[in-house]
């Protein structure tokens, strides 16, 4: 029996290792070890579909200037800042790699709004024309307009959960031991100030914007 | 399990700290409690809690909805709440929708339609999976077309039952995609590999506690038969030895599983969530 074990000590070398393979990856599992980049990625995806929503709003104005333009071509002043602002809009990107970076989100949720606010007033302008309502092409966009401005809403609300459970895996207790000794690069995530349907209420000027 | 051990024969302390137990877990779980107070229980497809719709309508349109998830598999829930408080109702029906969890999981074939009285406004949410189906286009349509008219003239019953047809209309509208959707979501309560998991991790768990059970909890809790062996259960142990000679002869009836709410023919939503699809209304 002693041969035998002098025969083959590599095996019974590798065995406690290998069991303590076996035993400890579940067990830095069960630690949160992935806790943090589970958030992270959760976070990444939650940004990628406010991307994809904002891309869809962004789809639409071309569709909607155009039929805008049909019945009321004389507010061009509001189609001009609707196209100027899209354009604005569309040139900011945030990649999921500059989340964490807080002027580039500010710049961007910054050009959004401002293309929020400009689509707004060419709702409000186009209530002057009944032609223009009764169009079947409007109403469809309107309808789609109006739903996208609220899974842009949604998407929003989302990302903002998601970053704030990153951000807190990454600054309380269990998990922030793995933030310092293991995931140094990690950075907390910048996330929206305000809600931007709280900064920007619809205004609807009665009578006051009439044949500009 | 809490009906296993009865507090008459357990003595005091046992009790005491069974109920120190409970107490630290129901504070444990009280936030989330708080949080979803606020919405209403999800008690059937037709959850009429501002009292709106007249009986026949609703007992009709748990009907009709129920099979149409049959035929279809898509979920349709109408729901009536009294006041949104002061929230706009995008939000709160974006909200109720995932606390409801409508439609199937993977598929979020889900759709809510939502009516405040008092603040007299209406939503169509739908969920992820058939956004491509039911549009914002066609949500809107039958809002301002079905519900809107019906509302101001105060036929909430009918202009909701009409909204409802309408949209299962739209969602029939091709009914070969209507059916293969129907026969794809035909899903076993769990996927095969979900089980292959739990059967998986049932195994191991018996395996690992079981022995370890053996070997321990009859010493404690069992009689003294001799050295190395006790009786527990109906069963004769003898852990030193390895093999037991269990005899299985069950003197005790041990039926004591009465596992809580079986929620047996209940209605529950799928798992499916909504991105904010559909659109609101007012009248």
């Amino acid at each position: 029996m002693f041969a035998q074990r002098l025969a083959s000590p590599s095996i019974f070398r590798t065995l406690p290792a290998f069991l303590m393979m076996a035993i400890m990856l579940p067990l830095l599992a069960g630690c949160g070890y992935n806790t943090i980049p589970t958030a992270e990625e959760n976070a990444r995806a939650a940004w990628s579909e406010v991307l994809n929503q904002y891309q869809r709003r962004a789809d639409l104005i071309p569709n909607l200037v155009e039929t805008v333009k049909g019945y009321a071509s004389h507010e061009k002043d509001t189609l001009d800042a609707v196209v100027e602002a899209r354009a604005k809009a569309t040139q900011i990107t945030v990649t999921p790699e500059t989340l964490k970076d807080p002027e580039a989100l500010k710049k961007f949720q910054d050009a959004q709004a401002g293309l929020t606010s400009a689509l707004s007033r060419l709702i409000a302008v186009s209530e002057a024309y009944p032609d223009l309502k009764a169009n079947q092409n409007f109403l469809a966009l309107q309808a789609q307009l109006e739903g996208t401005e609220n899974r842009i809403a949604v998407s929003r609300r989302d990302y903002i959960q998601a970053v704030r459970d990153y951000n807190l895996t990454l600054r309380t207790f269990p998990s922030v031991l793995w933030a310092t000794f293991w995931f140094r690069g990690n950075e907390p995530f910048a996330n929206f100030t305000v809600a931007e349907d709280k900064m920007q209420p619809p205004k609807v000027d009665f009578g006051t914007k009439q044949g500009g | 399990m809490r009906g296993r051990c009865p507090a008459g024969q357990r003595g005091a302390p046992l009790n005491a700290s069974l109920g120190f137990l409970f107490a630290l877990l129901s504070l444990l779980f009280l936030p989330f409690t708080a949080l979803a107070a606020d919405l209403p229980a999800l008690t059937g497809r037709v959850v009429d809690n501002a009292g709106i719709i007249d009986a026949a309508t609703k007992a009709a349109l748990t009907r009709k909805l129920a099979d149409f998830e049959t035929k279809g598999s898509d979920q349709i829930v109408v729901a009536t709440i009294p006041s949104l408080e002061g929230e706009e109702i995008e939000p709160y029906a974006n909200r109720l929708f995932r606390f409801w969890k409508l439609g199937q999981a993977k598929k979020n074939n889900g759709v809510l339609l939502l009516v405040a009285p008092n603040d007299r406004k209406m939503r169509i949410e739908v969920g992820y999976g058939l956004e491509g189906t039911l549009t914002d286009l066609h949500t809107k349509l039958i809002i301002e077309n079905d519900m809107v008219p019906a509302f101001r003239a105060g036929d909430f019953s009918g202009g909701i039952s009409k909204a409802v047809d309408d949209m299962i209309m739209v969602l029939e509208g091709n009914p070969e995609e209507l059916e293969a959707r129907g026969e794809r979501n035909q899903q076993a309560p769990f996927e095969s590999d979900d089980l292959f998991f739990t059967v998986f991790i049932g195994i191991w768990i018996t395996i690992m506690v079981g022995s370890l059970a053996v070997s321990i909890l009859p010493p404690i809790f069992g009689q003294k038969l001799g050295p190395g062996r006790y009786r527990w259960l109906g069963m004769t142990f003898e852990p030193s030895r390895r093999s037991s000679s269990g005899g299985w002869s069950t003197g005790t009836s041990g039926g004591g599983w009465s596992s809580g709410s079986s929620s047996g023919g209940g209605f529950s939503g799928g798992g499916g969530s909504s991105g904010g699809g559909g659109s609101s209304g007012s009248w």
